[in-house]
């Protein structure tokens, strides 16, 4: 495709791009520069006459205070703990929705309903559930356990609100990518007298590579950010804090705009390394696969 | 497939089946039975409520605070996704039917906005709002909903529109329609379904946000549902209002469950578009 460029063309082009990409510019491009441009003073809002310039001030209280680090390492436990969970019940689901026939439909009808419940509903359902006055989790379990007010089991239960909610869009991802894998070549590692195990992880698991690779991508990016089920489970108490969490109270709790700002641009460069680790292990993949 | 085996493995599907349905509704099912219970039996742990009562729903909206929510929600999602599929289906006709430069600049854009942390734009934004007079409004939440949805917006549409024959606006164009005639006549019929999936992803995007709704919003005024549940106030400052909630939650769960439903695969084919085509 060759043809030269048409003048009116670009213009259109251009003209109707125009909205989308000044709305991205002026709702996330200027407020990233924004808080980047914030991080640097010393900006509280409760004492907004008192707003200096600290240079890097702000960044050396957040990394060298243990609440960063702890946040950090909490969400790493969110992130890792529900995306592994995830990828495994993720790949049975869509097996299972891949195989069965039979309720076929309501199977497929049913893992959309997670996905379509608010994320505070939900994280509230699973509150009450484990709730040891309201729950019927302790009763059928035979416990007495006090779940949300005990760091561990606090995120065993945040850990299970999120695989609960997100799983469905794992298995779709992941299901995408299994109707890739030709039912011939299954057939023939059947006739060769390959076992379940090996037809999937010889034959299956290596020809949905870079789905897997997306959809760990796209859920790893969605865990890192989680809020909205912590803050609801336990408000960031038990040691439970996330860096969105941090951020939020920082910023909107304590109105502290300097000091969040900062926790802000750590979380968006957190986000960025995170992107660019897939991104080359993305590469590398698409890369193994032209070469054979 | 015959025999013992194929029975076995039947059998096997058959159970895994079964098992998705219940993992899928049990929360759904234990909310439900929640909201139904009286009040007096709301701590009996019990799954399934002994008796039923609709106490809780009438309280709710006996309350001002949820029907105003309720309303805030719907029209403020509903504006958002307004707005985010226009712009996104005028963003997504030009990078697919256009040749001009920095298309895939736009691609790229929405991609990182995608993988943007909304956590890291609340303070400027809350900033930014109190000075201008947003904070605490409609159009506080419709600029930051609109602008996170539009990347779904636009690969989504993106992936439908690759998929409408070419000819048909090629042959527009040359029985003399503008290019933006044919935009009007022959690919906005053609892209409906396409357009018609990416809204209700955006809209599910804007009802079901919490962060943006808890840190731009302090009142009636612009509080929409999740910050409203999850802000509730019982009796006493450390008690849940757990009926209420739960009451609420199922309000606010039943009609977007049911339109998801109701376009399952448009959902399925819009929510897997972007990550396959890539």
């Amino acid at each position: 495709m060759s043809r030269p460029r048409d003048p009116a063309e670009e213009r259109l082009g251009w003209l109707l791009c125009t909205p989308a990409v000044l709305a991205m510019l002026l709702v996330t491009g200027y407020p990233i520069l924004y808080a980047i441009w914030l991080s640097l003073f010393r900006y509280d809002l409760r004492f907004p006459d008192q707003r200096e310039f600290a240079g890097l001030a702000n960044y050396a209280s957040v990394l060298t205070s243990g609440v960063w680090w702890q946040a950090l390492g909490n969400t790493l436990i969110i992130t890792v703990g529900s995306v592994a969970i995830e990828l495994v019940l993720g790949m049975l689901l869509a097996l299972v929705m891949r195989r069965a026939l039979f309720l076929r439909r309501t199977v497929r009808a049913s893992v959309l309903v997670p996905y379509a419940i608010i994320t505070v509903v939900a994280a509230l359902a699973w509150k009450f559930a484990f709730d040891p006055v309201t729950g019927f989790v302790n009763p059928w379990l035979g416990l007495e356990q006090p779940w949300l007010t005990q760091r561990w089991s606090a995120f065993l239960v945040i850990i299970l609100t999120e695989v609960w909610k997100t799983t469905p869009f794992m298995a779709l991802l992941l299901l995408a990518g299994l109707t890739l894998v030709p039912q011939d070549l299954l057939d023939a590692a059947r006739v060769d007298g390959a076992n379940a195990w090996q037809r999937f992880f010889r034959v299956t698991l290596p020809l949905m590579r870079n789905a897997v690779l997306v959809a760990l991508l796209f859920r790893t990016l969605d865990a890192f950010r989680i809020f909205d089920t912590v803050f609801v489970q336990t408000r960031g108490a038990q040691g439970t804090e996330t860096v969105s969490v941090v951020g939020y109270h920082t910023l909107v709790t304590r109105l502290n705009l300097g000091l969040g700002s900062a926790v802000s641009v750590l979380i968006f460069l957190c986000v960025l390394a995170i992107a660019a680790l897939f991104v080359r292990g993305l590469g590398a993949s698409f890369a193994a696969e032209d070469r054979s | 497939m015959s025999g013992e085996r194929g029975l076995l493995e039947g059998l096997f599907w058959r159970a895994g089946s079964l098992l998705v349905i219940v993992y899928a509704l049990l929360p759904v099912a234990w909310i439900v039975a929640l909201s139904l219970k009286p009040a007096a039996n709301l701590n009996d742990k019990r799954f399934v409520p002994q008796r039923f009562s609709l106490e809780h729903y009438r309280a709710i909206f006996a309350d001002a605070q949820f029907p105003a929510a309720l309303w805030n929600s719907i029209g403020i999602a509903a504006i958002s996704t307004l707005l985010a599929v226009l712009l996104a289906t005028f963003a997504a006709y030009a990078i697919v039917r256009l040749r001009f430069r920095g298309r895939n600049l736009v691609l790229a854009a929405a991609l990182s906005i995608a993988m943007f942390p909304p956590v890291a734009v609340i303070g400027p934004l809350f900033d930014l709002w109190r000075t201008l007079g947003l904070y605490d409004t409609w159009l506080g939440l419709i600029l930051p909903y609109m602008t996170f949805t539009l990347p779904l917006a636009i690969w989504t549409l993106a992936a439908f529109f690759r998929e409408i024959p070419w000819d048909l606006d090629q042959a527009a164009r040359v029985d003399g329609a503008t290019p933006l005639q044919a935009f009007r006549y022959v690919i906005v019929p053609l892209a409906a379904p396409g357009v018609f999936t990416a809204a209700i992803l955006v809209f599910i995007f804007a009802w079901n946000d919490f962060l943006f709704a808890a840190a731009l919003t302090s009142t009636n005024a612009a509080r929409t549902v999740p910050a409203a549940i999850a802000f509730f106030t019982g009796s006493s400052r450390f008690e849940l209002p757990t009926g209420s909630i739960a009451a609420a939650s199922v309000v606010v769960t039943v009609p977007v469950t049911l339109v998801v439903l109701l376009f399952q695969r448009r959902i399925v084919a819009g929510l897997t578009a972007g990550a396959v085509k890539g």
